[in-house]
């Protein structure tokens, strides 16, 4: 059989499968379809890198679950047979859990350049509106995702979901009940959340995709804005089958490299970090009674976290519960909002400054929630030490008053030159700030969010804790004074113990 | 491409639909929804009853022991901890409750759930300082419940208490949160 004989016998089998399988057809109207040449840009990499990481979640997904077990008792032990003894376990683990942090993180990138470019507007609503769903969709694993790393986070990590859930108006209870399948967290909470994560999830992430590509090839991929092209309704359809006639290349495979190659990066990024920094966790047990824990979400829901500690408290409701479905309410009528017009980012200065706001926000309430300045440090009444230009030159007295901030667990709160808790003000000049009747007021009866500590205070240890509070000035810099009282010029020189005389003078 | 199909007509074919009059197969198509609308609710209902169960279920608080009173020093606070009485086999380590039992004086207690009223956090009691500090957001309570300081909207929840033959009981069994917390303190705000 010489060559030529092969290829066509070989033609002759495709055109055998191909009458019956509409290959031809399927693929001209799929991988194959035209898209505007100046679409195939290094912007319009993201969606498909998403998709992609959704894939590589399926898979890894699959994988795990073949070892994992769902239940309340067993889900950690399985999680620590996958870390430390199933083969390549740590490496599926790792590659699930960067996976997920890659495809949020690539998916905003996605929303973000989607909105930039007016990809929204006429005729692509439904793209967009099927890419919130989407976003919400994958917000969604990955919260249930955390769950399913059942450790001590998870565990309180579902007190924060129920606590937010008990907020809600009349059904409070019910909404609670519902969302932990009982009136606590056990067993039936773990495997709620596991079928979210595993089956209700992603098969809406899969339909949902299917719908976003249909039209994505029913009304064609946006085309690269240019400055004063304007969007109307009844002149876009047109104008974009022109540039599909008078520019348009195949998908594939003239604009897909450049997918092909951000892929490649994706997964690269993926397993560095896989190699680099492993999977996360699992951390301490899920053992309600081991209270020595500090609960954090994972990075992308740092930003929640941060909002709940800082909102004034009468909002809190309102934020947690009202404000999100007004948010993604926008979001989602955002084509309608804003239909037609300039598509450019060049041309709409409120959007740009839109995502440079959001992002700003989104960033410092990361990095917030990251070092939350807003706990207690647990450990510092016990841990912290007390710098020694701090101690020294002290009387027994301001030394007594040092052992009761100690023993008292005020630093839990208040660092002492940036040792210890960030709660309350640092105390390293607090002497430059208050005056020893203000202090005293302050320590007994609190307010601006401290305790009142006049019960578990003597009166002699509130009288050493204000003498070491009162010493506690840089040196050079006078201590508070009470500016009822007229001040007395100071001498040329002042001696540290001068400075002391004086506070005690008045 | 072989088998362009005539993409004009829905089915690709060249049938035109008759004049409308109820034929037999009108009221075949009729019946065939008929029949599958009861079929589907006769499914579906028991479904979303099985989904929505715990909506219509009342979950009370049931009298749980915490050992003998002795266990709790007057004047002091100790952390305790009870078997979820409505717990399954499978529940593993989460069936165990921790709480936080003060004991003034005899058979004066209070009984603080372990989670924080703000987001539900475990507060940590500090005996020198008397206070319950929570690790998430900076939430500060006094010995006896009440707020001291950052965001809980009011003091720690308590559950219901008694005691019979120095053994002290609890009513509890749920997680206290804003729509349920066990007690009728009133919010802050």
């Amino acid at each position: 059989m010489n060559g030529k004989a092969l290829i066509q016998a070989l033609n002759g089998v495709y055109e055998w499968v191909d009458k019956r399988l509409h290959v031809t057809d399927l693929f001209n109207h799929t991988a194959g379809h035209p898209i505007p040449k100046s679409s195939a840009s290094w912007f319009y990499v993201f969606g498909s890198a998403t998709l992609l990481c959704f894939m590589i979640q399926l898979l890894t997904g699959c994988l795990l679950a073949l070892v994992y077990v769902p239940s309340a008792a067993e889900a950690y032990t399985t999680l620590e047979y996958l870390t430390f003894r199933q083969e390549l376990g740590w490496f599926l683990r790792a590659t699930h859990y960067w996976g997920s942090n890659f495809m949020v993180g690539i998916m905003l990138i996605h929303v973000t350049q989607v909105f930039l470019f007016g990809a929204y507007k006429y005729p692509r609503e439904i793209t967009w509106m099927s890419g919130v769903v989407l976003m919400l969709l994958t917000l969604g694993l990955a919260f249930t995702g955390q769950v399913m790393r059942f450790d001590e986070d998870a565990y309180w990590g579902l007190g924060i979901g129920a606590a937010i859930a008990g907020r809600s108006p009349m059904i409070g209870q019910q909404v609670v009940n519902f969302m932990l399948g009982g009136p606590i967290i056990a067993s039936e909470t773990l495997s709620r959340f596991f079928t979210l994560h595993v089956f209700v999830l992603p098969g809406s992430v899969l339909a949902l995709v299917a719908l976003h590509l249909r039209m994505v090839l029913t009304k064609g991929i946006n085309e690269y804005p240019k400055p004063g092209q304007i969007v109307r309704k009844e002149t876009y359809d047109k104008e974009y089958a022109t540039i599909i006639k008078k520019e348009g290349i195949p998908f594939f495979p003239h604009g897909i490299w450049k997918d092909l190659v951000a892929a490649s990066i994706v997964i690269g990024g993926i397993l560095f970090c896989v190699l680099m920094f492993g999977p996360k966790g699992p951390l301490g047990e899920p053992n309600p009674t081991q209270i020595d824990t500090v609960p954090r979400p994972d990075f992308f829901f740092l930003w929640i976290f941060a909002i709940a500690a800082l909102m004034p408290d009468y909002m809190e409701t309102f934020m947690l519960l009202v404000a999100p479905p007004i948010i993604i309410g926008l979001l989602f009528i955002l084509p309608f909002i804003n239909n037609t017009g300039e598509k450019s980012w060049r041309r709409r200065p409120i959007a740009v400054l839109s995502v440079i706001l959001i992002y700003l926000a989104l960033g410092l309430l990361t990095y917030l929630g990251q070092t939350s300045p807003w706990s207690p440090d647990m450990k510092a009444w016990s841990g912290a030490e007390t710098p020694r230009e701090f101690v020294e030159g002290r009387s027994p007295l301001e030394l007594q008053g040092l052992a009761v901030l100690q023993n008292k667990q005020c630093r839990n709160c208040h660092a002492i030159d940036g040792i210890g808790g960030h709660r309350g003000p640092d105390l390293a000049d607090v002497g430059t700030r208050l005056t020893k009747d203000q202090l005293v007021r302050q320590i007994i009866q609190g307010g601006g969010n401290m305790p009142a500590y006049g019960k578990n205070l003597s009166p002699y240890e509130t009288d050493a804790l204000v003498a070491y509070m009162v010493s506690l000035h840089p040196k050079g810099e006078l201590p508070a004074r009470d500016s009822t009282i007229p001040a007395t010029p100071a001498p040329l020189s002042v001696q540290e113990g001068e400075q002391h005389e004086a506070v005690g003078a008045h | 491409m072989t088998t362009e199909t005539n993409n004009d007509k829905p089915c690709g074919c060249d049938h035109t639909p008759e004049p409308k009059k109820t034929s037999r197969r009108d009221f075949l198509l009729l019946l065939g929804f008929g029949l599958n609308a009861i079929a589907g609710a006769m499914i579906g209902i028991p479904l979303i009853g099985y989904l929505l169960s715990t909506f219509f279920k009342s979950y009370p608080l049931q009298w749980i022991s915490l050992g003998p009173v002795s266990k709790f020093p007057e004047g002091a606070t100790r952390l305790a901890s009870y078997l979820n009485p409505d717990h399954r086999e499978w529940d593993g380590q989460t069936a165990e409750i921790p709480c936080w039992v003060r004991r003034i004086q005899e058979n004066d207690f209070q009984v603080f759930a372990i989670n924080c009223t703000h987001l539900g956090c475990p507060v940590r009691w500090f005996e020198e300082s008397k206070l319950f500090m929570c690790p998430c957001h900076g939430g500060a309570f006094y010995e006896n419940g009440d707020h001291a300081a950052g965001p809980p909207p009011r003091g720690l929840y308590e559950y219901p208490f008694k005691v019979e033959n120095n053994e002290l009981f609890i009513q509890g069994g749920i997680l206290p949160t804003l729509a349920n917390p066990m007690d009728d303190k009133k919010p802050r705000h």
